[in-house]
């Protein structure tokens, strides 16, 4: 009984492992399990709940909240298109009916094919580039109905793979905290002085450098 | 490196105005180590090393760095109020950027990661933080990658981690990263979420962060841009800083302007003494509105702030102009729009905005934001009554109770009514879904009554006059709030 892959269950260590409190790490692992099945299951949250020292239920809770976990599957393309007030003042509203028609599915629904879910989203912080949307959590912007069509073109054919990953997978470059550079986290409450460098300030009067 | 190229994030224009924050952005190669240490990378943090934590404090108290937020408080001081004897303490960088029209802090995740590194490191070392989580938005996957990659760089070369610059300060930075919940922007939710919780804000006081924030410890919470200020303040001294701008508004700011203007973009402008008429007819900035049209109002600071028109477009970038005229500087975010706009259709994408986003820990908000979406929504369909107009200003008054701060209109003699508000919520949320509806039915109450008029559902569009585009009554075939249609 193991969700993760022997690679992402050490992936989840080394993240658990940056954090003061285990327990922090429990949106950055259920982004690894997303990544991993492209949506969130139950039997990923039971296993976070284990590593992360908490119940499932309250992975669960957790989950919940954020828009991004996705916990029934999705087409392969989560395609978010801003809803916004300045995509709305450049024609949002008509790129997502052109959008419903183009893929024959409304707002929040998966083609048959399961290739493309089409979502309305809101603000993606690139307001100056309206219309804008989101293929994956990847850009697109200025949008019209010919761009649209050519976007799920490419979609359809691959010719996209490169660069955008399928849905679930978000950053591809990943921190590493290379082990002889680490400070490393400690619990708060193993700690009751300043800092080493702020004590020596103190004592010295002096620039610890 | 990405195996893959990341396509240059767009929007940033350059200008004459001094630059502090974007000094790099003309450069491809603006985000990696390399670049950086050419062009005066990490020459602050050594600056900062070799002097006391304290003076590194006071140079940046006396730089006056407002927090770019949207708050607006100056950093140097919030640094203070960390309780003295308690640690550890922590830096969480709030890099969650989503309040409508805002769009600067990706830039600068994107584009100068190590400005923002080296910013993180310079209020570590001043405050005794000692450990730095930098939490970026969950849909911002290239921000995320980038911020990865030059952290990588960083450690690897000793700017990061233990014993910096062979030096005793020690500090890690965690990459943190959320999954799509604005109110995950407010500082308290923010710490909320770092833990592992439902983002759900938390009351202040107890719970101000500098005195209790994560796992109870004292915690520093500074925006990107504001910490991305850093590098150049210690570089160059308070002095410099402070000789750019006003004594209140010192240096620049990045300001994102959006909608109906000729050249909408990501400008960084003087503080306190840019106007918003330079800004959006200024040749250096987006040349005038587009098409020809006229401007009929505009979002000052971003969708939380109440609206603007013509009337103060004379108005600076300073906190203590804005304010006394009815609204604030906000995050950095004006929206523009065009005297073809259909107002309640505008105000409606903001209020649905709030709506959705409430954490539901409220109830004045929880209901309240609902309600004001609901009622507007029929209103605009046409299918209102003039009852809901006095519903919206009632369940306003629940959340808001009060006057709620707005703009003069000079034409009918209202005067302003200052910012800000009381509120009857635990975090801005509420009251931000009632500012757009406030704003609009306040500056340009005949629209919502002719919307509400009888058969006003079959009317062919907004009531005032030919320059009214295509709105929602117009039925079936189209939502557009403007004559805009999609940009070619
Ligand atoms: C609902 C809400 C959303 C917010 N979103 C953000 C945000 O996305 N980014 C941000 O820096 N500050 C945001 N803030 C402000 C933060 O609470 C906090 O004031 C800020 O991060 C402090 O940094 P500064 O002092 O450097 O500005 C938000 C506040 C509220 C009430
Ligand atoms: S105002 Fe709204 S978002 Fe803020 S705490 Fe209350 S319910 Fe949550
Ligand atoms: S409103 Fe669409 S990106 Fe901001």
């Amino acid at each position: 009984m193991s969700f993760f892959t022997e690679e992402n269950r050490s992936l989840a260590r080394e993240i658990i492992g940056r954090y003061p409190r285990r327990r922090s790490a429990m949106i950055p692992l259920l982004h690894v399990a997303q990544a991993q099945a492209g949506w969130v299951s139950e039997e990923a949250m039971v296993e976070i709940a284990e590593l992360v020292d908490t119940t499932p239920a309250e992975v669960l809770g957790t989950c919940s909240f954020y828009e991004m976990f996705k916990r029934e599957p999705v087409g392969k393309y989560l395609v978010n298109i801003c809803a916004t007030m300045s995509c709305a003042l450049a024609g949002a509203a008509e790129l997502m009916e052109h959008a419903e028609e183009r893929l024959g599915v409304r707002a929040g629904g998966t083609t048959p094919d399961g290739l493309f879910t089409l979502a309305s989203a809101e603000c993606q912080a690139a307001c100056t580039e309206a219309p804008c949307l989101q293929v994956n959590y990847r850009y697109r912007y200025r949008v019209d109905a010919d761009g649209f069509d050519q976007l799920v073109d490419d979609l359809a054919a691959g010719a996209l793979d490169d660069e955008i990953p399928p849905h679930g997978v978000t950053a591809r470059v990943r921190q590493h905290i290379p082990a002889g550079r680490a400070v490393g986290a400690v619990p708060p409450e193993a700690v009751n002085e300043p800092p080493v460098w702020i004590a020596a300030a103190a004592s010295n009067g002096a620039g610890s450098a | 490196m990405a195996s893959y190229t990341i396509p240059h994030a767009p929007g940033f224009v350059a200008n004459d105005a001094p630059r502090i924050v974007t000094e790099r952005f003309d450069h491809p190669d603006s985000y990696t180590l390399e670049r950086y240490l050419a062009t005066g990378g990490y020459e602050g943090l050594r600056a900062a090393l070799g002097r006391t934590p304290e003076e590194v404090h006071g140079e940046v108290r006396s730089a006056t760095l407002l927090g770019r937020g949207g708050a607006g408080f100056p950093a140097g001081v919030k640094w203070g109020f960390c309780p003295p004897g308690v640690w550890p303490r922590y830096l969480v960088v709030n890099g969650d950027e989503s309040e409508p029209g805002t769009y600067k802090d990706r830039l600068l995740m994107e584009l100068d990661p190590h400005q923002l590194i080296e910013g993180c490191l310079i209020a570590c070392y001043a405050v005794g933080l000692s450990q730095c989580f930098l939490y970026i938005r969950g849909e911002m996957a290239v921000a995320q990658e980038r911020v990865a990659q030059a952290l990588n760089e960083a450690y690897e070369a000793g700017w990061v981690g233990r014993n910096i610059c062979g030096t005793d300060f020690s500090v890690d930075i965690v990459l943190h990263w959320g999954a799509g919940a604005y109110v995950v922007g407010e500082e308290t939710a923010l710490i909320e979420s770092l833990e592992g919780n439902r983002g759900m804000p938390r009351l202040k006081p107890p719970y101000f962060p500098a005195a209790i924030g994560l796992y109870g410890q004292p915690t520093i919470v500074n925006n990107v841009e504001t910490l991305a200020n850093l590098p150049w303040i210690l570089r160059h001294g308070a002095e410099a800083f402070t000789a750019i701008g006003t004594p209140t508004s010192p240096g620049t700011r990045m300001v994102a302007v959006s909608g109906h203007v000729q050249r909408p973009g990501v400008y960084e402008i003087t503080n306190g003494t840019t106007t918003f008429r330079d800004l959006i007819y200024g040749d250096d900035y987006c040349g005038g509105m587009h098409r020809g049209r006229e401007l009929k109002a505009f979002v000052p600071g971003g969708g939380s702030a109440p609206w603007f028109t013509p009337a103060q477009l004379d108005l600076p970038f300073e906190a203590s102009e804005v304010g006394p005229q009815g609204s604030m500087l906000g995050s950095g975010a004006v929206m523009v729009m065009d005297d073809t706009t259909d107002i309640p259709a505008a105000a409606l994408t903001l209020t649905k905005f709030y709506a959705h986003e409430s954490c539901g820990k409220c109830v004045p908000c929880r209901e309240g934001a609902t309600w004001l979406e609901r009622v507007l929504r029929r209103v605009c369909d046409g299918t209102g009554t003039p009852r809901d107009l006095d519903v919206l200003f009632e369940v306003g008054a629940s959340i808001c109770p009060g006057d709620f701060p707005h703009a003069a209109v000079p034409e009918r003699g209202l005067e302003p009514k200052p910012f800000p508000y009381q509120m009857t919520t635990i975090c801005f949320v509420g009251p931000s879904a009632f500012a757009p509806v406030h704003s609009a039915m306040t500056l340009f109450p005949e629209e919502f009554e002719a919307r509400v008029a009888p058969n006003a559902h079959l009317d062919t569009g907004p009531s005032d006059g030919p320059a009214s585009g295509t709105g929602p009554s117009d039925g079936p075939a189209s939502n557009s709030i403007s004559e805009v249609a999609i940009r070619v």
